[in-house]
């Protein structure tokens, strides 16, 4: 292996094996101090960061896409080179995007047909009908064959919202290669292992499982090799580890480019890779190779790229995932299983990007909290939120012990550990509607259908607590079992027709999987089983003897108030629910975990789902992921925040997310009080074993301003985090910018 | 066991002494200010719910981890020295459970005479900080604004100072009443006579409580009056602070 490239780096594991995260733990220099060595943009910067939101500009007024690919499928190397600017290509210190044009959205057909050319048909393009051709006569696609293979039952399921936001329209996403092996060791390296593991593959005993796996391997070769071609495009041999800062920056986004060429999954995350990369950058700065003016530029080009990231999408999946979203995830911090943190330079450049080039939804920044890490650093990152409302917070406490300390987050909030481990992504089941369903005995009320099995309704003028759980039970019984064997079909058609050959051949062969279902409608369901067990639910019927409304007498606890009595009917809900989709088969031996995390999807959910007894409205939206009912909060924020930190995470490895909005006001007077009041908000939560806290600091008054007066140039960047990822504002349909209004902001007394 | 009349709680007070603390909001004030934005908080003997300091202190401790090394609770009101035995036993059991104390008051039931003041002295034992806020420095302009004379609560500092109690001293800025420099002036004169104070705010005037004036049915006439401009406030900050 080359001398060069790995000069002055320390250990012995990782030069043996491919293991980033020994070489991270040998050579990472925790950082302590505070921000004032951080350097602004440079000229080159500011100049393709400006060209950048003129391109922003322009496809907004185009009605949210620039330019849609239609004549050619996208490929690793499909395209010849592309960037930012022609004219300005020389001051791209990292180069590479998805097609021959910025923000140009490239024709990704696999993962279905008519979507694809849905997609471009909503922004007026027309993909060319051989190519339609080709993938509807001569080329089944996901799409399809999830559903030759659906039953009735899920088709049903699927098309009253009980089940909804499945990947069988799009590619399922949430696999996060380890990008940062292609730097450290350079493809050639990971071409010979791979090619180790092959030969080792299915010898004499040739079942299904090794053919599959055998072939897996081979489309992986064949994506390592693509690779190397696709850098040879723009000038790099990627075959030979990098050998300095910038090469090592611009291999690891090769390796990310050759996954967002090659697939649209719903979350393209990025990864743990800002300790990594400060590992190069130190050894740079130490040879006086680099300024830290040069270090801080290279990792604004990398978020430029990542600020870049496009899909094309079809309506009804902008509905689910509002404002363009690709969860280009990356983490920062944490603290390592050997009692460092694990905040470096690195991480204070990746946060200073929100400085250097204004707030931006991607890279989807979180931050890997824990009440140890270096105070500095808290209060820097609590100084980006409160000036960005940018990024977000999970609890590297709660995680560390079950992925160890170089797991990535990849999507909102969920963990996997990097290079070993992939996910199967499942969208969420909607509990609500569950609920809903017990009481009128399968029967959906809006469409007056039977979806669920015909169980005996309820048909008291009173909901009895005991009657009803049992009836719910049984109800959610049928509803995972669906679910989970939903899941299983779609995740076996995707792993067939779309398989994620770039990702996985950055992760090791013997990988693991975790099944990741979730829960929507989650508070709702909590406090309207409070509301019957604590109050008087008299159910209203309509002309077919269904219920379609409640009618409740009686004050009860809620969700969200640091109430026992509420807050433990959430925990057994979270608790049932896991437990019955551990009690089903899941896809190629993975392990199932769940997430109560809605994404924006809790509006779309919400609108297909009648009145709830705890005072829900028929279809208006859920509160989102984990967060307590709009308005049912009344003891404050860290009121609030208790209750949601009860919820255990070992429950929802998959995690769980709550968005809260703090008006500056009721923050504190000054930066100052405002900056130590947040982050000591984050440390009580975070020691309190909460999981995960998106922070927004904005008072109503800019959202409704912004909502009037979007043209504004303030709110062009605009950033706030939803459920799990960050949004600007004004990409949100406007359904869902009321909704974000709606939900009470903690202001001030 | 003194139960106290509590007109309400907040788990996230992030304006109400040093860092994150718990605000206990105690029933009843004398006062009458014509700003003031929690009316409802006036009456002395109806309202509220009567709760023990245990009671109120185990509440507040499931928030203690937010308070780092900083915060603790802050009893607010109302007026919260017109309940002093009750707070004098909230405050030994705080500081038995190890809990920064702080009283947010405009000091209107000091005395100097007993059994008050013994009971006082008592207090400030156990008080870790006082924010006071001066209404009016003027003795005629405090009796118009808020219905009672401030010899006592200009007293009420003097005593903080001489014992060394540290306090802070907000005023709350309303544009024709309180924003006048030559009063601003008058109070810095005042607050440069005492020893003890460790941080001076100034609080713009806002109209927020108006709709709970609405709902009690009383007149509020302050209705004209809009909130002081940032320049203002400054200004303030400035002329109390040299």
């Amino acid at each position: 292996m080359s001398n060069n490239a790995w000069r002055n780096f320390k250990g012995r594991v990782w030069k043996e094996d491919v293991n980033v995260r020994d070489f991270i733990q040998a050579n990472y220099t925790p950082y302590d101090g505070d921000e004032s060595f951080l350097e602004g943009p440079t000229e080159a910067t500011d100049k393709l960061w400006g060209r950048l939101q003129e391109l922003q500009k322009e496809e907004r007024a185009k009605g949210g896409v620039l330019e849609c690919e239609t004549e050619i499928v996208s490929r690793m190397n499909a395209y010849g080179p592309g960037y930012i600017d022609e004219s300005m290509k020389d001051l791209e210190k990292i180069v590479g995007l998805q097609t021959d044009k910025p923000l140009k959205r490239a024709f990704m057909p696999y993962g279905g047909i008519k979507m694809a050319e849905q997609a471009a048909a909503t922004y007026g393009y027309t993909i060319n009908p051989e190519l339609v051709k080709i993938f509807t006569q001569y080329h089944k696609t996901h799409n399809q064959a999830v559903f030759d293979a659906y039953t009735p039952e899920m088709k049903l399921a699927r098309h009253s919202h009980i089940i909804t936001g499945l990947p069988d329209t799009y590619g399922r996403g949430r696999i996060v290669g380890d990008y940062r092996r292609v730097a450290l060791y350079g493809i050639d390296y990971l071409i010979e292992k791979k090619e180790n593991d092959l030969s080792h593959c299915g010898g004499g005993n040739m079942i299904d499982k090794f053919i599959r796996l055998r072939e897996e391997i081979a489309e992986q070769l064949r994506a390592l090799r693509g690779m190397k071609k696709m850098a040879r495009i723009y000038g790099f041999d990627i075959s030979r580890p990098a050998e300095n800062a910038q090469e090592a920056v611009q291999w690891l986004y090769f390796g990310y480019l050759a996954a967002i060429k090659t697939q649209n999954g719903a979350a393209m995350s990025v990864g743990r890779i800002s300790t990594f990369l400060d590992i190069y950058i130190q050894r740079d700065l130490r040879e006086g190779a680099i300024t830290e003016k040069e270090a801080q530029e290279l990792i604004d080009h990398l978020v430029l790229k990542f600020r870049m990231v496009k899909f094309a999408r079809i309506p009804s999946y902008n509905a689910l995932f509002s404002g363009d979203p690709v969860w280009a995830t990356l983490e920062m911090a944490g603290i390592g299983v050997d009692g460092r943190h694990m905040v470096t330079k690195n991480d204070y450049r990746f946060l200073h990007t929100l400085e250097n080039m204004g707030p931006s939804p991607e890279p989807n920044l979180t931050v890997l909290y824990s009440s140890r890490l270096p105070e500095n650093f808290k209060k820097y990152a609590a100084k980006i939120s409160i000036d960005t409302s940018s990024i977000q917070y999970e609890n590297d406490c709660v995680m560390r012990p079950v992925w160890g300390d170089d797991y990535s987050i990849c999507c909102c909030v969920s963990a996997t550990q990097t290079g070993k481990e992939m996910q199967f992504f499942g969208a969420r089941a909607n509990l609500a509607k569950c609920l809903l369903y017990a009481l009128n005995g399968g029967i959906d009320a809006k469409s007056k259908e039977q979806i669920g099995p015909k169980y005996l309704p309820i048909t008291g003028d009173v909901l009895n607590y005991g009657e009803v759980i049992e009836k719910f039970d049984a109800m959610m019984d049928w509803l995972v079992e669906l679910y989970v064997n939903t899941l299983n079909l779609i995740h076996y058609m995707h792993d067939k027709y779309y398989y994620e050959a770039a990702e996985m051949a950055l992760i090791d062969t013997d990988v693991r999987r975790t099944f990741a279902t979730g829960i929507a409608g989650f508070s709702h369901v909590v406090d309207s089983l409070c509301a019957i067990k604590y109050a008087t639910v008299k159910p209203i019927r309509d002309e077919d003897g269904l219920i379609v409304d409640f009618e409740t007498e009686g004050d009860f606890p809620r969700y969200g108030n640091d109430d026992d009595r509420a807050d433990e009917i959430a925990i057994w809900l979270l608790k049932t629910f896991i437990n019955k989709v551990k009690g089903c088969h899941t896809y190629r031996d993975s392990e199932p975990t769940t997430s109560i995390l809605t994404i924006t999807s809790n509006v779309v959910y919400g609108k297909a789902t009648g009145a709830t007894p705890d005072g829900r409205k028929a279809f208006t939206p859920f509160a989102p992921g984990a967060n307590p009912a709009y308005g049912s909060e009344k003891n404050g924020l860290l009121a609030s925040l208790n209750s949601v930190a009860k919820l255990p995470y070992e429950y929802a490895l998959d995690g769980i997310s709550n968005t809260q909005t703090i008006s500056p006001d009721a923050l504190g007077h000054t930066e100052e009080e405002r900056i130590n009041n947040l982050w000591h908000v984050l440390d009580g939560y975070f020691d309190k074993g909460a999981h995960h806290l998106n922070v927004n600091v904005f008072g109503v008054d800019k959202l409704r301003d912004c909502m009037e007066h979007p043209e504004k140039p303030e709110y062009a960047n605009f950033t706030i985090r939803v459920s799990g990822y960050a949004v600007k504002f004004i990409d949100l349909t406007p359904e869902q910018q009321l909704d974000v209004i709606a939900r009470s902001a903690h202001e001030c007394m | 066991m003194v139960l106290g009349r509590i007109h309400s709680t907040e788990s996230f007070g992030s304006v109400d002494g040093p860092g994150v603390r718990f605000v206990i909001f105690t029933q009843g004030c004398r006062l009458r200010c014509r700003y003031c934005h929690n009316p409802d908080t006036w009456k002395t003997d109806e309202g509220g719910r009567m709760q023990s300091a245990d009671e109120l202190l185990d509440a507040a401790e499931r928030y203690r981890s937010y308070w780092g090394s900083e915060g603790g609770i802050t009893v607010s009101g109302g007026e919260p020295l017109l309940q002093i035995d009750f707070l004098l036993e909230l405050f030994q059991k705080a500081r038995q459970r190890g809990i920064n104390t702080c009283i947010d008051t405009a000091g209107q039931p000091f005395t100097r005479e007993e059994p008050y003041f013994s009971k006082f002295r008592e207090l400030c034992g156990v008080t870790d900080l006082f924010i006071v806020d001066i209404k009016h420095i003027d003795g005629q302009r405090h009796i118009a604004l808020t219905g009672k004379t401030n010899d006592n609560i200009l007293d009420m500092l003097r005593f903080l100072s001489e014992i060394g109690k540290p306090v802070w001293i907000r005023q709350v800025l309303v544009p024709g009443i309180t924003d006048d420099d030559v009063f601003l002036r008058r109070t810095a004169e005042f607050i440069h006579t005492l020893s003890n104070v460790r941080k001076i705010e100034v609080l713009p005037y806002h109209s927020f409580g108006i709709y709970k004036w609405e709902m009690l049915g009383i007149p509020y006439s302050l209705a004209d009056t809009q909130p002081p401009g940032k320049d203002r406030v400054a200004n303030a900050l400035r002329i109390l602070q040299a």
